[in-house]
């Protein structure tokens, strides 16, 4: 069985422990093994956009640097705002000796330094190149072939060009996905428009605008669910449906899955690694249609 | 009130410290506003994403302490990604909050969310504050 180092980050440890639970679940139903990353840090959730301003980037360094005293050269997250700030740091701090000298030095009570050498790469991706699709089509025990999904992108994932896992304007691994899991795929044209992040703390109304306009557009397009690949759209698109029917009375809800959820399901693994009691839109009658 | 041209706002350091802190070329900007078409929160804005950067080119500094919205911009880069001049806004947006941010001034009082702030993800919590307090 292949193995990876995994960074969980923040969130897979509290409102996200649905996407994590069901990721490990799937990673070993697809023979790779998901090894979690020792004494790891908060990423810092947002990559720093100053040019000056270093510092904020030493989280990322020292999980990079966890990498590294683990003998390896990569590892893998789930959380798409993880993988945009590890990997943006990563590329700044491993293409520039100037930085990581100014980094290491700062770093001094660490036995090593780090030496430029560590990659991340997502979920998603393992899934597409080193599973492929079709090896998971083949193991797909229980294929969703009553559900028409739609992917939700976000912008992490996909922006900027540089640490993009697919195409930003037209991606498809989400899609790809979902045909191997014998689901139909609901095509509409909000995938990759922000949700409005963490605008959610303090600009709700905004957030609520958005939501409803991503997610009224997905059911639009006969959409029985949306699946997304990062918790903070998750919370914004699934949670948020509660004050976008206060504000919408004719609004009608959808439920949001972690692409793992939907995988497990399709995988035909036991209903309760989905942890679906984390999701806010109920998904019980999802999971029963799946079962006819 | 009016903004008066001239040639010291045209010149000034607060320009330079943008271009200093955002990596980018303000002048580069040709006003074209794909940033503005494509930009999905702009509904919310005060100012266009595209009217920010022009107001950096004049030096108009009043007005881009008084609008919301570098505050509104998420960086999702969706802006960047199109731009045909290949200038990264979500930088420029980033620095303008931090000249604001580097003054001692936060934007967001994180406690008057604190009855909410549990039932958010922590990723939302440590982002917002990254991105709104100094």
């Amino acid at each position: 069985m292949k193995e990876i180092i995994y960074y969980p980050g923040c969130t897979l440890k509290n409102t996200a422990k649905n996407f994590e639970d069901s990721a490990i679940a799937c990673s070993e139903a697809l023979d790779f093994k998901l090894h979690e990353l020792k004494d790891w840090y908060c990423c810092g959730t947002v990559y720093s956009l100053t040019s000056d301003d270093l510092m904020h980037h030493i989280a990322t360094v020292r999980n990079l640097l966890r990498v590294q005293e683990e003998g390896q050269a990569r590892f893998t997250t789930l959380c798409s705002m993880c993988y945009n700030t590890i990997k943006r740091s990563s590329k700044r701090i491993n293409e520039n000796e100037n930085d990581r000298e100014t980094l290491n030095s700062f770093m001094d009570e660490e036995e090593n330094n780090y030496e430029g050498k560590v990659d991340i790469i997502h979920y998603l991706q393992i899934l597409r190149d080193e599973i492929g699709f079709d090896i998971i089509k083949e193991k797909v025990k229980k294929p969703l072939k009553n559900l028409k999904l739609a992917p939700y992108y976000g912008c992490l994932l996909l922006r900027p060009n540089e640490v993009a896992i697919d195409d930003p304007d037209s991606p498809s691994i989400l899609e790809d996905l979902i045909a191997a899991m014998g689901a139909e795929v609901a095509y509409y044209p909000f995938k990759n428009e922000c949700c409005g992040a963490y605008e959610t703390v303090a600009e709700v109304d905004l957030v609520v605008e958005r939501a409803h306009n991503i997610i009224g557009n997905a059911k639009r397009n006969n959409a029985d669910a949306i699946l997304v690949s990062c918790p903070l759209c998750a919370f914004n698109l699934d949670n948020r449906q509660k004050e976008v029917l206060e504000k919408y009375p004719d609004f009608e809800g959808i439920p949001v899955l972690y692409f793992t959820q939907a995988l497990a399901l399709a995988l035909g693994l036991d209903p309760d690694v989905c942890r679906f009691d984390l999701n806010y839109q109920p998904v019980e009658d999802l999971v029963r249609g799946i079962k006819q | 009130m009016a903004f008066k041209l001239s040639k010291e706002s045209v010149r000034s350091d607060f320009i330079k410290k943008i271009e200093e802190l955002s990596g980018e070329e303000i002048s580069a900007c040709y006003h074209c506003g794909k940033c503005s078409a494509g930009c999905p929160s702009a509904m919310a804005m005060d100012l266009l994403p595209n009217q920010i950067i022009r107001a950096i080119q004049l030096g108009d500094i009043e007005t881009l302490k008084t609008s919301n919205t570098p505050w509104i911009c998420a960086s999702c880069f969706t802006c960047y990604v199109r731009c045909p001049r290949g200038i990264d806004l979500c930088s420029i947006m980033e620095a303008v909050r931090q000249m604001t941010l580097r003054t001692n001034k936060d934007h967001i009082d994180i406690k008057k969310y604190t009855g909410e702030l549990a039932n958010l993800p922590p990723i939302a919590v440590v982002s917002a504050l990254r991105k709104m307090s100094s």
